[in-house]
């Protein structure tokens, strides 16, 4: 009897459970579930990766700034996503342009699967999953602009820029209904969404602000290579949860989505360091961490069309023309993307959108396409037409909400306040107190 | 009394220390310094781009010496500090008009 009771009072226990009462219904797998929210928790790392990648790139007195404008994006493009970014990017699609609003607050976004983008995982998963990739696209533009470009000016920056440009490019891309989306490009983990939008309005951002102070006539060197290769080493971390998880289930494809990102990324860094070494004479630890983050980025959109040997010619090809766009492309147009956004992730993601044109392959997944390699020249369509977009639409929304910035606040730091430093002009704090040099 | 200013590379610094803690010198002052001189820098490379740094990190070591101290106390610098190569520093010697022991208040040659 007493037996019978407890049983009975814990059947009562459960049901009263929210968590429970979904994981009764037979929709949802918890082996999906699983990976998918350990993979949200990768990618959210890889920001403040990103954060220690481009502290340690600037000079120390803009350390903290730098830091800052990708940590704060994390509190930042959090609250918008639920307000309103993830019903933009995700929500019911308006005209195969956006998503709608009835998704605001999270409204109608709960526990249940949403089959139509992961059928097996609670809805708020995949969109936990989504916001991180949200948050660090707009942090990357952080690194063109640092050292000179003001606070408050960024963070009005920020909440535009992925409302109006990042928002809508997702839901082009992979929102249902989605116009890209319809047209066929394929873009698995946001090549175009992430890393082509961001690269190109970082050197929109960079040309709109100008260079720094002294660009070009004084040494503007890394303060603090260590911090740069930490960095370095979370985002590729991280990446294996952005790429692998995109997969959005436990499964044969994110273990192969997982091999190429890996695969992909190693080469890379090796043939950035190879090219730098026969252009300069050495192998650098800022080229080898450089060339890792530009073979991510490059099979970021083809890592669930593409098998391992392809990986390897994606990031062996990465690393070279990413360093040609940063150590010759960079100084031959005199335009100061301080921390190379635009050479690592705008070259690095128009590479690797066109390469997964080429090397896709149905072998490896069944719901995407045979690439030029495999018998489909007609791909290399719709993904050159996504990237021309992404170009294109980046491009003028950037310069737009910059100037409409602009007209509120100042976007550049006075001379004063860039030659002291952003960490004691924008926030009031030292990074490294007493050390004048 | 003397006050000698020693600049040298940091890498020597130790072997300076301990050269002069066998002459019976322990009191020191020891700073960070950059600087530059018949070495010339050196050429650094960033993602690509070469940067001619001129400025070096340096060591420079003060001691304030009774006059009789000085000429041993620069050799055992000069001989702990040396690697031969451009950079190794210089050693500049100048007048010091008084020291003070602030714990006891001693002056000239007793308080150093």
């Amino acid at each position: 009897m007493k037996r019978f009771l407890f049983t009975g009072l814990f059947a009562l226990f459960l049901s009263l459970i929210p968590g429970v009462a979904w994981a009764a219904t037979a929709t949802v797998d918890t082996g999906d579930t699983a990976w998918v929210l350990a993979s949200t928790a990768l990618v959210m790392l890889m920001t403040p990766g990103l954060a220690l990648f481009y502290g340690g790139m600037v000079r120390k007195q803009n350390v903290l700034n730098t830091i800052m404008l990708s940590f704060i994006v994390l509190g930042l493009v959090s609250v918008q996503w639920v307000l309103c970014g993830y019903s933009l990017a995700f929500g019911p699609d308006q005209g195969h342009v956006i998503g709608g609003l009835s998704w605001l607050g999270l409204k109608g976004v709960g526990l249940e699967p949403n089959a139509d983008y992961a059928g097996t995982i609670p809805h708020q998963a995949f969109m936990a999953f989504q916001l991180m990739f949200a948050i660090i696209t707009v942090a990357l533009i952080s690194g063109a602009v640092v050292e000179r470009m003001r606070f408050p000016a960024f963070l009005a920056f920020a909440l535009l820029w992925t409302t109006l440009v990042y928002d809508p490019l997702a839901h082009w891309v992979w929102g249902v209904g989605g116009w890209l989306r319809n047209l066929g490009a394929l873009d698995f983990a946001g090549g175009t969404v992430v890393h082509i939008s961001s690269g190109v309005s970082a050197l929109v951002a960079a040309l709109v602000l100008g260079r720094r102070r002294g660009y070009g006539a004084e040494p503007m060197l890394p303060h603090n290579l260590p911090l740069t290769v930490l960095g370095a080493a979370l985002l590729w971390f991280g990446w294996f949860g952005f790429n692998a998880g995109s997969a959005l289930a436990a499964n044969g494809l994110a273990a192969s989505a997982f091999v190429v990102t890996n695969t992909a990324a190693a080469a890379a860094a090796l043939s950035w360091v190879l090219a730098e070494w026969l252009h300069h004479g050495k192998p650098t630890v800022l080229g080898a961490a450089s060339g890792c983050v530009a073979g991510l980025v490059a099979i970021t959109p083809a890592s669930g069309f593409v098998g391992p040997l392809p990986a390897v010619v994606i990031g062996l090809v990465a690393g070279v023309i990413c360093y040609l766009a940063v150590a010759v492309l960079k100084p031959r147009l005199g335009y100061d993307d301080a921390l190379d956004a635009f050479g690592v992730h705008g070259v690095g993601g128009t590479w690797g959108a066109l390469a997964t044109g080429l090397f896709a392959s149905k072998a490896i997944n069944a719901a995407g396409a045979d690439g030029l390699f495999f018998g489909n020249p007609a791909q290399l369509g719709p993904q050159a037409v996504g990237v021309v977009a992404t170009w294109v639409f980046a491009a003028l929304a950037t310069f737009v909400i910059l100037k409409v910035v602009g007209l509120f606040t100042p976007l550049r730091a006075a001379d004063e306040e860039e030659t002291l430093g952003l960490d004691l002009t924008q926030h009031g704090e030292e990074a490294y107190r007493g050390l004048a040099l | 009394m003397k006050k000698i200013e020693a600049i040298v590379r940091p890498e020597r610094l130790e072997a300076v220390k301990e050269a002069l803690g066998k002459f019976g010198i322990h009191g020191m002052t020891v700073s960070q310094v950059m600087g530059c001189g018949t070495q010339k820098g050196r050429t650094e490379v960033y993602r690509g781009h070469e940067y001619s740094i001129n400025l070096l990190p340096k060591v420079k070591i003060e001691i304030v010496l009774r006059d009789q101290e000085v000429e041993k106390v620069i050799e055992v610098i000069a001989a702990a500090a040396r690697t031969g190569q451009a950079g190794d520093g210089k050693i500049f010697v100048c007048p010091a008009e008084n020291a003070v022991r602030v714990r006891t208040g001693e002056q000239g040659d007793a308080a150093v």
